[in-house]
């Protein structure tokens, strides 16, 4: 069964997987618990546009839809403390005028010869060395910046108000942790796709959180879901010749059924 | 222990605010003094969170001035010397993934500052706080499966896990029942004078509030009282706030 391993697309993916899968919970978590959930979505959806920049552009399309996610989460945060316009409406609006420049891009440059349904559904194949070390890097960075500020992340995410009284700089960590998705997210294109980012950050999450445990133990719950949906989708997808994505997320679900199923039961 | 009454901790100089067009409060001035166990009260609407939230720099006034420990409130930098405990209710959410000692732990956070973890020291005082009051053996329960009373108590700890001087509570006993609003309140009054910290709290209670605290202001977009709360009680300030509900909310228990 070792055979997989003599590919070196599948060795890539499997790297960028693990990786994806150990970062994204960190970011999950505090989306699903600030009922930012919707923010991934848009993000994910700058990112196409992103991405067509650079296919349209020839530069790898990983970091124009990192420039462009980035960019939009600050811009996003900005309009959602101003309060000059609905918080969601702000979402929709960068949601929609994104996936409008994306569409018109792709017109232009009438098409494009590298399969754009990898871009939106994952396709492992397409991830290359230099986006591994790309995944690496900004893993890590995300990673150490949500360890080191981890106690006034959890803090502010449970209650805001608290957290200012208490001196902390509530709304530079808003921005910074707006900033750390949007870079998650764009990193995840690769492995899980476009249109369903926001499932692999949200799913682990809400799997762990119906196991009613204390914060850290439920990041711990997520990690695990996370990193076992991902090498388990990633082989399946190889040896059934699917979208690595698409696996990846129904495998989550599946995870997410199971524990319901048993948290009921239990109650009964 | 001799408390200094006269020494002012928080000075509201001449404050006016209004939301738009809509007044909230007009020329309040009002001085609290280390030791003071206040209760601020008042209709609804009549500026009672406003102030609060003024006080704790969370809120700008258009007008007047406010100082904290001597110092003006722009200025203030050493915002560990306050706790606060939250409106539960509002804003809380109960499926939140976190344990009493979590919860406990976030009140270091601000003390602690930005880079540095919490040491065994921390975890002492975190212990402290727990069993101040009466959580300990709750530590590792999830904050969503205690007892409104109880998550009441675990939000004081997290108060006094700070090692504040001062600690606000924004209407604490909304949702907590009698029997446990009483301990809740022997509480209060246990860190008002063995622990010598100052209290500010928010009620819409007016009568039972009035036999625990040991100053009342009167908030109605003015300041209408301030004093101890027997005179109050005595004058007419309840028609004056409340209009005729006030004698029905008095003899409801």
């Amino acid at each position: 069964m070792f055979e997989i391993f003599q590919y070196g697309f599948i060795v890539r993916g499997l790297e960028a997987g693990i990786l994806i899968g150990l970062i994204a919970p960190l970011i999950g978590i505090f989306l699903v618990l600030r009922r930012y959930s919707l923010i991934a979505d848009t993000l994910a959806h700058v990112s196409l546009a992103g991405v067509a920049v650079g296919l349209l552009f020839k530069i790898n399309p990983l970091w124009t839809a990192l420039g462009a996610s980035a960019l939009s989460s600050i811009a996003i945060e900005r309009l959602r403390i101003s309060k000059k316009i609905y918080g969601e409406t702000a979402l929709s609006i960068f949601l929609s005028g994104s996936l409008a420049l994306a569409v018109v891009i792709i017109g232009l440059a009438h098409g494009f010869s590298v399969d754009l349904f990898s871009y939106l559904f994952g396709s492992i194949i397409t991830v290359k060395q230099t986006d591994v070390f790309l995944i690496f890097g900004l893993g890590a960075l995300i990673a150490i910046s949500i360890l080191i500020f981890y106690k006034e992340l959890v803090y502010i995410a449970f209650d805001e108000e608290a957290a200012t009284v208490a001196g902390l700089p509530v709304k530079l960590f808003n921005t910074l942790f707006v900033l750390l998705a949007a870079i998650m997210i764009a990193i995840s294109i690769p492995i899980i796709g476009i249109l369903l980012i926001s499932a692999l950050l949200v799913l682990p999450t809400i799997t762990a959180l119906q196991l009613k445990k204390g914060f850290k133990t439920t990041l711990l719950w997520a990690e695990i879901i996370s990193i076992f949906s991902i090498i388990s989708g990633i082989i399946t997808s190889f040896y059934l010749n699917i979208s690595s994505g698409g696996t990846i997320v129904l495998i989550m679900l599946a995870i997410f059924g199971v524990v319901l199923l048993i948290k009921n039961y239990d109650k009964k | 222990m001799s408390i200094n009454h006269q020494k002012n901790i928080i000075e509201v100089k001449n404050i006016s605010f209004s939301y738009g067009d809509v007044e909230v409060l007009k020329n309040i001035t009002l001085d609290i003094h280390k030791g003071d166990y206040i209760s601020l009260i008042g209709p609804n609407g009549g500026g009672k969170t406003t102030l609060l939230k003024i006080m704790l720099g969370l809120i700008t006034p258009q007008i007047g001035e406010v100082k904290l420990f001597g110092k003006n409130i722009n200025n203030f930098k050493d915002w560990s010397k306050f706790g606060y405990v939250p409106q539960k209710a509002i804003n809380f959410d109960p499926l939140f993934p976190v344990t009493v000692r979590e919860v406990v732990a976030m009140g270091r956070y601000g003390k602690k500052g930005l880079l540095k973890w919490l040491n065994k020291k921390d975890q002492e005082i975190i212990d402290g706080a727990l069993a101040q009051v009466e959580m300990t053996d709750h530590a590792n329960r999830l904050i969503g499966n205690l007892s409104s009373g109880q998550q009441q108590r675990v939000f004081i700890a997290r108060a006094l896990a700070g090692e504040p001087e001062v600690i606000f509570l924004d209407e604490p006993t909304v949702g907590v029942d009698v029997k446990n609003q009483e301990e809740f309140y022997a509480l209060l009054t246990h860190l008002n004078t063995k622990l010598n910290i100052t209290l500010i709290i928010i009620s819409h209670d007016v009568d039972v509030i009035s036999h625990q605290v040991t100053e009342l202001a009167c908030l109605n977009q003015t300041l209408v009282y301030h004093g101890e709360p027997k005179k109050f009680m005595k004058g007419h300030y309840l028609d004056e706030l409340y209009g005729e509900s006030a004698r029905f909310v008095a003899h409801n228990h």
